[in-house]
């Protein structure tokens, strides 16, 4: 049995006992080794992908070291968004404040490199100081005419939830300064897209070829012109819920825009999102398009997604997301492979997306928030999982106890997304299910996996 | 030394592309070679989560550090609650014997007592208590480097006992030591019958094997008991000196232990190993024994045979000062020209320390970042770069080849494995540079030799 500490056990349910409630969206507790980061955690990977602005880390060098080039996400022009840029805040600065260096640093940074916006992160050590950022930034922006926009994202100020909240109040003042003469009626946002190894990009070319407009991709492959003008958008598509709901419900209110949410992992999970958007326009061509792009691309993978399922079939996984909606579609991608879920949990879900979870996976799949490596080591063991699906700090510890991995975060180099990114998954999958170096491993071999008797 | 007038109007306000990290890392990093500790960072929760994902990155292994975990409340009223409560959750999840507590820029700005809420913990709690030590890493005071050290020393010199004199060989490790230096530098002092306690010790906890059972706290590193008994060694070898820092843990014992301290600088290159092995011929009163003078002469026969290859070759080094000070000497036995010469660490010591090892064709960037160096690099024409890598992200536009050494290691594997102190490590480290050259002559020569 998993020892838990005492207040970590409201944070653990077990699915098919009738219970459904998992204690969520509190902070982290002290000691308990969290995978989450911070606020500035939050702000950071959300604004990250803007390639056109600079991203200016105000406080000691380590906030801004630690994040330098720290997402694949691509951009198809400026690559700004790939250096680090910090006031590397010293002692001196510290006792007698940062404005001055903060200002500045502003001033040579976009004097040498022309940003079309500039983003200026507070860490920490800001919040204790007291630096009036907002006002350097007015200043700065007033005298070189390139937008400073304030990001509230002190780390101490809350979870990683907040620091999304912060970024998407960053995003909002931006929005509504563009022009958007031009813009026509069938035109979105994609909101929560990050362009990891180029999956925007998939996305974009789905809606292109169903004749829709993207004005905005917030934020990968994003740039400040068209975040100005994203009000223009007559609808919000929404993946990644957990960072970008906060922008969507500002722009239904400032703009009266709706908004959908939708995720593009998995085959179920993508169709769905390209014929909600269909629906939403009411337009019959459209719907024909999609139901054709999706028919096109189902067919083209679909062989080869029945040979990798007759080959991993029976495979038991775990999956432990930064935000619970991906989780949603990992257990059905997974599905789709023939391959259970016994684990699914997120740093930070809400009630509502744990209920869904809990009635999504089969009876007895753990479900937990907020969990740390320890707990995480015993469920791999006892939960007999042959594969995680993580991030770069889970992966040692699959690895550890000869249980394999699959990186569906940040550092990414295949695009999961779309039908493409559906294949690319199932041979991630496959190739750490089927590799032969688990036989050398204490758990021994993964293949032939146990599959449910009647299936081949 | 000189400094090219171009650089001269570089706006400095900003920092792009840092060369240095927060000295927590390093407080982290060094926590881990000690057995069975667990290192608590007495902040916000991010510094701990991005510290552990840098180090998981570079070693591959398992890498918990705790967090105190401040809100809003602990940042205006004090952290001491949430720490007492950090320390009891790690103490009843991970049954540490020893906790460190490091303290982050947050903590030491509001300016909790760490000594005192760890004071009145381990009063509380009575007997059965871990060990708790507590370590002052301000990340605007110092880079991960400087973490590193400050809390190997503020270990040792909180646990370090009085005592009867022992037969213990103190050798303080530097960060830069991989886990594969580490079990050659124990094989070399073995070859004297010396057995030498490693501080910190990561050999085994970050380069272990695949595991039957979830470790908690991966086993390895040097024992409390080893840690009490420093301050009764017979002797310490430490490579501090490389940097002439005032304060250094071989000297703290010898002043309140009187444990002789042999600072050797660092063993890197004939001369920095000549330097180990005279030390611990020394300490142990034997002449050198054959296998060490062997592996000594494969390393001169391996730069004779490549001496062309290399000579006046311009490299570029890139990292921690104490490594880039046992890089240098080691490329001027060889005879290229290190003509950058860059490191992300506080100034003042490095420029010191490499006091009359660069000649007018060499440039130092010290307190720098990696936009100046590349500029730098750009204008000099470089053959090779020593460095980790971050140095790729401006080396690979330059077309300069990268020999990957140092931290963080990123982008290749093995970090580990990559040995540079001694002769076995310096001679790996000649292989790599003289292969790094060789490639570029191959890809760069239309007839693509296959002899060279």
């Amino acid at each position: 049995m998993v020892e838990l500490l005492e207040k970590r056990k409201s944070h653990v349910l077990r699915t098919g006992n009738g219970k459904i409630e998992v204690a969520c969206e509190k902070p982290s507790l002290a000691g308990a080794v969290s995978q989450r980061a911070c606020t500035f955690c939050g702000s950071r990977v959300v604004l990250y992908p803007i390639a056109d602005a600079i991203h200016l880390v105000h406080g000691p060098v380590g906030c801004a070291a630690y994040t330098w080039d720290i997402r694949g996400s691509l951009s198809s022009g400026p690559e700004l968004h790939r250096l680090s840029f910090t006031t590397d805040l010293r002692e001196q600065d510290v006792i007698r404040g940062g404005e001055k260096k903060l200002e500045a640093a502003l001033r040579e940074l976009i004097d040498r490199f022309e940003p079309k916006a500039a983003f200026v992160y507070s860490t920490c050590i800001v919040g204790l100081i007291g630096d009036d950022v907002a006002a350097v930034c007015r200043r700065v922006s007033c005298d070189t005419g390139v937008e400073v926009v304030e990001v509230n994202s002190e780390g101490f100020k809350g979870t990683k939830k907040d620091g999304y909240l912060a970024a998407c109040d960053a995003l909002n003042t931006l929005i509504g300064t563009g022009d958007t003469t031009g813009i026509g009626p069938h035109s979105i946002n994609i909101l929560g897209e990050f362009n990891i190894a180029g999956e925007a990009w998939i996305i974009r070319d789905y809606y292109k070829r169903m004749g829709i407009e993207v004005v905005a991709t917030m934020t990968g492959d994003g740039r400040v012109a068209d975040v100005r003008r994203a009000h223009g958008a007559r609808l919000n598509v929404v993946q990644c819920s957990g960072s970008m709901m906060p922008l969507a419900k500002m722009m239904k209110e400032r703009f009266g825009i709706p908004f959908i949410k939708v995720s593009y992992f998995g085959i179920e999970d993508v169709s769905k999102a390209l014929y909600q958007v269909a629906d939403f326009f009411g337009s019959a061509e459209m719907g024909e398009r999609a139901a054709e792009l999706v028919a096109d691309e189902t067919r083209e993978l679909m062989p080869r997604l029945r040979a990798i399922r007759s080959e991993i079939q029976g495979a038991r996984a775990a999956i432990y997301t930064g935000g619970a909606f991906k989780a949603f579609s990992l257990v059905r991608a997974l599905r789709t492979l023939g391959v259970r879920t016994v684990l699914a949990g997120s740093q930070t879900g809400n009630a509502d997306d744990y209920k869904l979870l809990a009635e999504l996976c089969d009876e007895g799949t753990v479900i937990v928030d907020d969990t740390n490596p320890l707990e995480l080591a015993q469920f791999l063991e006892e939960l007999k999982v042959d594969l995680l699906i993580g991030g770069v700090k889970e992966r040692p510890i699959a690895h550890k106890l000869g249980v394999g991995f699959c990186d569906h975060n940040h550092e990414r180099k295949r695009p999961l997304a779309g039908f493409h990114g559906m294949t690319e998954f199932a041979e991630e999958v496959r190739s750490s299910l089927l590799s032969p170096v688990w036989k050398y491993t204490s758990r021994g071999p993964r293949a032939p996996l146990p599959r449910p008797s009647g299936e081949t | 030394m000189k400094r090219l007038d171009v650089l001269q109007s570089k706006p400095n306000a900003s920092t792009i592309n840092p060369c240095r990290l927060c000295a927590p890392l390093g407080a982290s990093l060094a926590v881990r070679g000690i057995a069975q500790a667990m290192p608590i960072l007495h902040g916000s929760q991010g510094c701990a989560t991005y510290i552990r994902r840098y180090l998981v990155s570079h070693f591959r292994e398992p890498m918990d550090v705790a967090s105190s975990s401040f809100g809003e409340n602990e940042a205006i009223f004090g952290g001491a609650s949430n720490l007492g409560l950090a320390i009891d959750n790690v103490v009843s999840r991970y049954q540490p014997e020893l906790v460190a507590v490091a303290t982050t820029c947050l903590a030491e700005t509001i300016g909790d007592d760490v000594p005192g809420i760890v004071k009145r913990w381990v009063r509380a709690r009575g007997a059965g208590a871990p060990a708790i030590v507590h370590a002052s890493t301000a990340a605007y005071s110092g880079s991960h480097a400087e973490g590193f050290t400050k809390t190997v020393l503020a270990i040792v010199e909180q646990l370090a006992e009085a005592s009867e004199r022992s037969e213990q060989i103190n050798l303080f490790a530097p960060m830069s030591a991989s886990p594969a230096d580490i079990r050659y530098l124990r094989r070399m002092a073995g070859e004297f019958g010396v057995a030498i306690t490693v501080v910190p010790d990561i050999s085994d906890t970050l380069d272990g094997p695949s595991w039957e059972k979830y470790e908690s706290i991966p086993s390895g590193g040097t024992t409390l008991t080893e840690l009490r008994a420093t301050g009764s060694a017979r002797a310490s070898l430490s490579f501090e000196g490389a940097l002439g820092a005032e304060v250094t843990v071989g000297k703290m014992l010898e002043k309140r232990f009187s444990v002789t301290n042999h600072d050797v600088g660092m063993p890197i290159g004939i001369e920095g190993s000549d330097r180990l092995v005279e030390a611990l011929s020394q300490i142990s009163g034997q002449a050198t024994p054959r296998a060490l003078t062997q592996a000594r002469g494969r390393l001169v026969d391996a730069m004779v045979d490549g001496h062309k290859i290399f000579f006046e070759r311009k490299v570029g080094i890139v990292g921690d000062p104490e490594l880039v000070v046992g890089l240098v000497a080691f490329c001027r036995e060889l005879g290229m020209i290190p003509a950058l010469v860059a490191s992300g660490g506080n100034p003042g010591r490095l420029r010191k320390a490499l006091d009359g090892m660069l000649t007018g064709d060499s440039l130092l960037l010290e307190d720098s970042d990696h936009d100046e160096i590349a500029e730098t690099a750009r204008l000099l024409g470089l053959d090779v770069l020593i460095g980790p890598s971050k140095v790729r992200s401006w080396a690979r536009h330059l077309e300069v080849p990268l020999v990957h050494l140092g931290f963080p290691i990123h982008d290749r594997f093995g970090a580990s494995r990559l040995q540079t102190f001694g002769y076995e490590g310096t001679l790996q480290l000649l292989d790599r540079v003289i292969n790094a050259l060789l490639e570029r002559r191959q890809s760069e020569a239309g007839l693509g030799w296959a002899y060279l």
